[in-house]
């Protein structure tokens, strides 16, 4: 939790109650589905038929991967584990971006569904709109300005 | 599988989602009530998990393979009751969203687990 780093300097913000509380909770909740979700359908999809398309697969785990670090940096806070999910969320949506953009004008560039084909269309849409909220989410609870070095 | 019993933890589902989703709305956290609809829609779920094994275990198989369909099964039982322990750790208006997300979400892993049985032909 955030006094899991304490810098003795820094005097803590009063809006700093932790990534991980308020919306933050809910967008833990949600990143610990869609790591439960990608992982799990990476392995199968690894273990039993990976030669089939092998970088579909491999971006499901790649995905997996990201949430999980997310998941994990929304539960323990602080400043650095809000930096990190800040760059984990944005690799995210470029993800995301690429991916669905790929999947939408060449079909044939993903031979196997994956988390991200088509903007994420198979789970509601929730990849691009999970780390556009999570951005913004995390932009609002940073420090507010000040020297944080 | 069953389907009835597949469109009762769907509906149940999305009620508990629409429930919870109106306390977030008014700003309220999940109380003694929201846990007892949550109650009801795991062992709806539960129920569904043994209904599921015990036709497996006859020597049907799901249209999309026998894996697939039990790691749906198991997400499925533990949707909501995950859903309920985070909003237990946060009671707030956010807590009782956790759960209306969990409904939605049951629901969405109800439509894909009717697919991987079979559809229509179960």
């Amino acid at each position: 939790m955030p006094e899991a780093d304490a810098v003795p300097e820094a005097p803590e913000a009063p809006e700093a109650p932790g990534i991980g509380r308020g919306p933050g909770r809910l967008l833990l909740s949600l990143y610990g589905v869609f790591t439960v979700a990608a992982l799990s359908r990476a392995i199968v999809q690894i273990s039993m038929q990976f030669d089939e398309a092998p970088l579909a697969y491999t971006l499901s785990l790649v995905a997996g991967i990201i949430y999980a670090v997310i998941t994990v940096a929304l539960w323990r806070g602080g400043e650095a584990a809000r930096r990190l999910a800040l760059v984990s969320c944005t690799v995210e949506l470029i993800g995301v971006l690429v991916v669905g953009t790929m999947t939408v004008v060449d079909s044939s560039a993903f031979p196997d569904q994956t988390v991200w084909s088509d903007y994420g269309i198979g789970y509601l849409f929730l990849p691009v709109i999970v780390p556009i909220s999570g951005l913004l989410w995390l932009r609002r609870s940073g420090p507010q300005p000040q020297q944080t070095a | 599988m069953l389907d009835a019993l597949t469109i009762a933890v769907s509906a149940t589902a999305l009620l508990l989602a629409a429930w919870c989703g109106f306390a977030a709305f008014r700003d309220q956290s999940t109380k003694d009530w929201h846990f007892i609809g949550m109650a009801i829609v795991s062992l709806l779920v539960l129920v569904q998990l043994v209904v599921g094994v015990v036709k497996l275990s006859r020597g049907e198989k799901p249209h999309d393979g026998t894996v697939i369909f039990v790691a749906y099964l198991l997400g499925a039982a533990c949707t909501i009751p995950a859903a309920g322990f985070m909003s237990l750790t946060e009671r707030t208006r956010w807590g009782s969203a956790i759960v209306a997300a969990g409904g939605i979400i049951l629901a969405v892993l109800e439509v894909r687990l009717y697919d991987i049985w079979g559809g229509i032909s179960a």
